[in-house]
């Protein structure tokens, strides 16, 4: 019977893993030998159902719950986002139509639509040419003949309000690895923009611009590229402060250190050229929507894998939270969205804010963002802290996720790889929910943004998501 | 001897390959070593080397390239090794700040950690268990409530995997030399325990320290291993492996009675070891010696005889460490004294194992005695807070307990219970147990002095005498200091015995003095 187990026991230098009495864990290293405290916590916030559960799950013999997971984990890290191209949505997004609005997060329907949700559709019907104004857009958006699908239903994400029409220019990254794409429309800046539910003129011209002049030069300076490994690139920017998420300072300057000596060589006026960079430098933004769909990219590729408790999508529509599991296929599992803890701009305060939304959190998904904190301390501020919040905000997620990511590395904690793969069951298990750093958009359409910091998402989707994980993996009791 | 690698997609930031690097070239029989990223001027600097090949050649600044020269194949294996340690190297920084939510975050933080002590509520306690023996680590239970079907599955487990699962309901334990729960500061040597009582162990170790042995492991077992549906498993398996551990040349088992198949396979388990063994069963008749296996008549002498075996010291049969003339002085004139209605003994012990020990010692002398912890229905309390005749209280029983801590750590428990004692004046005589150690206040002898102090006075103020008989389970190492812990109950007037046998045989000789 193996007794030699204990007598490994006996020869080796005792570490002790202590739940419960920290006194028990302190006399242990009193006399000189390691032990390490662990916060616990009852599993589920102590609800016995939902432990019973996790107990029947945990020993059904035929399911292989961790080695799904390993192939999960395994096929989101192997995954290798590339940036190859720019196109129009219709012309590369999977069933994009002129009369089809995608958003962000789980489905939702116009009556139920958040403000700045439906000022972004209102945007985004008068810039294809649907409506000649706000008006007119907010009836035809109501009337029926408007088409409405999440981002992530057509291999897409987009900020904020995530809204993408049929005419829009779209960044078409590639994972090289699996053959997949993920798609995702160009960043507007900051300020008055679609994404945060302004539709006003100059929302549409800049759009107008985007679509005519930053669109075609950036395409044509990134064929003379060639292909940009954003995988490579994402690594590098998490040693230079950024996390993907919120702070695109690095990451977008390294975009335009790629492109520029290109761009200088197009047949295109200086002056557009000029304006091009100018409007890419004096965003800090617009390499956020190159991080989102390399995550989607990435994760999309460890999907639909039977028994794999992994999240591979998690995403509000300012309405709802939604999260979706790899084993539980194309189901949605949401709850109300949350209320962002943050710092607000000049003139504004929590009463203007409007719900949690958007897709960027695709990137807390693929490891990064908010999951990445520790490489970017400087955007603690937004929530009050100290560098040391950030390094315990990364640390407190590996309890929740299934690898060390081989690439992404966070310089602070010795190059340790970020916390990559959520795991259903760790969150259900301990209690600890996924940190993910965030916009705040204006409640009401039209206005922008009005500040940025941190939310909690609710902790019912996770829990619902684990009901339909039981039932669906769970033997019998 | 040339060994290259690439790596594909392998991105590390560069300084951090050069500490790696270094790291590497420092390894033995190992001449040249690059560890770096397959940019332009990596590969031509390995080409100049004469470290490359094609992979090399094709190589991007995204491919991890492992180049090692050196003089055997052994010697690339460690080096290669020693790569991918340093490649996965964690951060040691700033841990004691953060902790891990859960088990297996936290051997995430401790890698190679190799014990689980819980002591988290019972219900969930199952679960935690199961993990950490999936994952490998032994584990010590310290939470009671814990159902018993789950003990019989854990310890299945346990069994299947080879890994000790202590407890629940284990109160102390000594791996290694280090204390675990309610555990003393003992010398480390060669005797081996297990036990199926919390304090019953730390009696006997405490004991073996005080007669100059040492102990290699203490393993406790929690009180219903023994019981048949149980069977032992974790007794089993750790007398089978102190007869393996080369740390351990005399093994000592106690236990309150067992299953009887229980002590047969204990025994055939002993015996299997071939070594010397001494067993405690609290309060079974004293079996006659087996082979090398003998049986002792108390925790003391369980302690003696295994020190004896182990050559150190010879075992005295003798009742008392003092010589007899000694205790008759004592016994005089503690006795001279009590009142004429001072009649019963009244022992309040900390210890549920020290409280059975101090029955059964006085039993023949006092008859009848009533407990909480009494074998016989009959003699049990039917409220354990109100005494009858001689009685001995456990007040670690859960109705002394609910929502407060054990009396081991909470004082005031037995200082109330006193105060109960003294008000009929029928009190002859004040047995008490002190138990020090982690875990157990940190001063208990000088938390209970003035009880004791009042306790005496009252017994004077009212004609008579009250004698306190004590015993202190420590050592001079626990925290709380033996020698400071006794001369605080002397202070108070206690006469203080070098064990809880001691103390009930001097508490029996001096109540049969009064009659």
């Amino acid at each position: 019977m193996g007794i030699n187990r204990i007598n490994e026991l006996f020869a080796a230098e005792l570490k002790v893993v202590n739940l419960g009495l920290e006194e028990f864990a302190t006399s242990v290293q009193r006399e000189g030998a390691d032990a390490v405290q662990v916060d616990w916590k009852p599993p589920a916030g102590g609800d016995q159902r939902i432990v019973s559960l996790l107990d029947r799950v945990e020993s059904n013999p035929e399911l292989q719950r961790d080695r799904a997971n390993d192939e999960a984990v395994e096929r989101l890290m192997k995954g290798k986002p590339t940036l190859v191209d720019i196109g129009i949505a219709s012309d590369v997004v999977p069933g994009m139509h002129r009369t089809l609005v995608l958003h962000s997060g789980p489905p939702v329907s116009w009556e139920r639509m958040a403000g700045p949700v439906r000022g972004a559709v209102i945007g985004g019907l008068i810039y294809e040419g649907l409506a000649g104004d706000a008006a007119e857009a907010e009836e035809l958006a109501a009337s029926g003949d408007i088409e409405y699908a999440p981002c992530h239903h057509h291999d897409a994400v987009g900020p904020m309000a995530g809204i993408m029409t049929a005419g829009m220019p779209v960044w078409i990254v590639k994972n090289e690895t699996f053959g997949n794409a993920a798609y995702c429309t160009l960043n507007e800046g900051l300020g008055k923009v679609l994404r945060y539910g302004a539709n006003s003129r100059e929302v549409i011209e800049r759009l107008k611009w985007m679509e005519t002049v930053l669109a075609p030069i950036l395409k044509a300076g990134l064929q003379l590229h060639g292909p940009i490994d954003m995988k490579n690139l994402i690594a590098q920017v998490l040693q230079m402060g950024d996390e993907g998420h919120n702070r695109n300072r690095a990451g977008t300057s390294l975009l335009i250190r790629e492109l520029a000596p290109y761009l200088v060589m197009l047949d295109r006026d200086r002056s557009e050229v000029s304006e091009v960079l100018k409007f890419m430098h004096t965003n800090d933004h617009f390499f956020l929507n190159l991080t989102m769909p390399s995550c989607k990219a990435a994760i999309d590729a460890a999907r639909d894998i039977e028994g794999s408790s992994m999240i591979v999508a998690m995403a509000r529509n300012g309405t709802e939270f939604g999260i979706r599991v790899s084993g539980l296929g194309d189901l949605w599992f949401t709850g109300p969205a949350s209320k962002v803890d943050g710092l607000y701009l000049p003139g504004f305060s929590e009463q203007d804010a409007a719900r949690d939304v958007g897709d960027s959190v695709i990137t807390e998904t693929g490891g990064i963002g908010g999951f990445a904190m520790a490489a970017a301390p400087a955007i603690v501020k937004f929530v009050g802290g100290t560098p040391q919040d950030a390094l315990n905000f990364t640390r407190r997620m590996y309890d929740i996720t299934l690898r060390e990511n081989d690439t992404y590395q966070i310089p602070a904690l010795d190059f340790r790889g970020t916390p990559t793969g959520i795991d259903l069951f760790k969150i259900i298990e301990t209690g600890v929910l996924p940190a993910i750093n965030t916009g705040i958009a204006h409640k009401d359409p039209g206005v922008g943004m009005v500040g940025a910091g941190l939310v909690k998402p609710p902790v019912s989707c996770f829990h619902d998501a684990f009901q339909a994980y039981a039932e669906r993996y769970g033997v019998q009791p | 001897m040339k060994r290259i690698i690439v790596r594909k997609d392998s991105y590390y930031d560069s300084v951090f390959l050069m500490l790696i690097n270094q790291g590497v070239k420092d390894a033995d029989g190992v001449t040249e070593a690059v560890v770096a990223m397959g940019t332009d001027m990596n590969r031509d600097l390995l080409k100049d080397m004469s470290l490359s090949n094609a992979d090399v050649e094709s190589a991007t600044a995204n491919d991890l390239i492992i180049a090692l020269d050196g003089a055997s194949e052994e010697a690339l294996d460690n080096a290669e090794k020693t790569v991918d340690t340093l490649l996965k190297k964690k951060s040691s920084g700033n841990q004691q700040l953060f902790r891990p939510t859960s088990l297996s975050a936290a051997i995430e933080v401790v890698p190679g950690a190799n014990l689980a002590l819980l002591s988290i509520p019972g219900r969930y306690v199952a679960r935690e268990a199961r993990k950490a023996l999936e994952n490998g680590l032994h584990v010590m239970i310290f939470s009671d409530n814990v159902p018993l079907e789950d003990e019989i599955r854990l310890k299945k487990l346990a069994r299947d995997k080879g890994l000790l699962l202590m407890g629940p309901d284990c109160g102390t334990a000594i791996i290694n030399g280090k204390p675990l729960a309610f555990a003393n500061v003992v010398k480390h040597g060669t005797i081996g325990i297990v036990a199926a009582s919390g304090s019953g162990l730390q009696e006997l170790t405490c004991c073996i320290d005080k007669a100059g042995g040492g102990v290699s492991q203490a393993i406790g077992t929690g009180g219903r291993d023994v019981r048949r549906e149980v069977g032992g498993v974790t007794m089993l398996m750790g007398i089978e492996a102190l007869g393996a551990d080369p740390g351990t040349a005399v093994i000592s088992i106690i236990s309150k009675p067992p299953a009887e198949s229980v002590v047969d396979a204990a025994i055939e388990a002993l015996r299997q070891t071939g070594k010397p063994a001494v067993v405690h069963f609290i309060g079974a008749r004293r079996r006659e010696d087996e082979g090398c296996i003998r049986f002792a008549p108390s925790l003391e002498d369980a302690a003696h005889i295994a020190v004896e075996l182990t050559g150190d010291a010879a075992h005295s049969a003798a009742d008392f460490s003092l010589p007899e003339s000694d205790i008759d002085t004592i016994v005089q004139a503690e006795s001279e004294a009590i009142g004429r209605r001072q009649r019963y003994l009244r022992g309040l012990f900390a210890g549920g194992t020290l409280a059975e020990e101090a029955l059964f010692v006085l039993q023949p002398t006092l008859g009848t005695i009533y407990s909480n912890v009494h074998p016989d229905q009959n003699c049990r309390l039917e409220d354990p807070t109100v005494s009858r005749e001689h009685t001995i209280i456990d007040l670690g029983d859960d109705t002394f307990t609910e929502g407060r801590p054990h009396p081991m750590i909470d004082v005031s428990i037995r200082t109330g219970q006193l105060e109960k004692e003294l008000q009929n004046g029928e009190m002859a005589l004040l047995l008490l147990d002190f138990v020090l150690g982690y875990g157990a206040h940190g001063d208990p002898a000088g938390a209970m002095a003035d009880a004791i102090r009042a306790a005496r006075s009252a017994a004077h103020d009212a004609g008579g005498y009250l004698p306190v008989i004590a015993s202190v389970t420590g050592t001079d190492r626990d925290p709380q200091n033996l020698t400071l812990q006794r001369q605080k109950l002397e202070d108070a007037g206690c006469v203080v015995m070098p064990s809880n046998a001691q103390a009930a045989r001097l508490a029996a000789r001096i109540m049969e003095k009064v009659g």
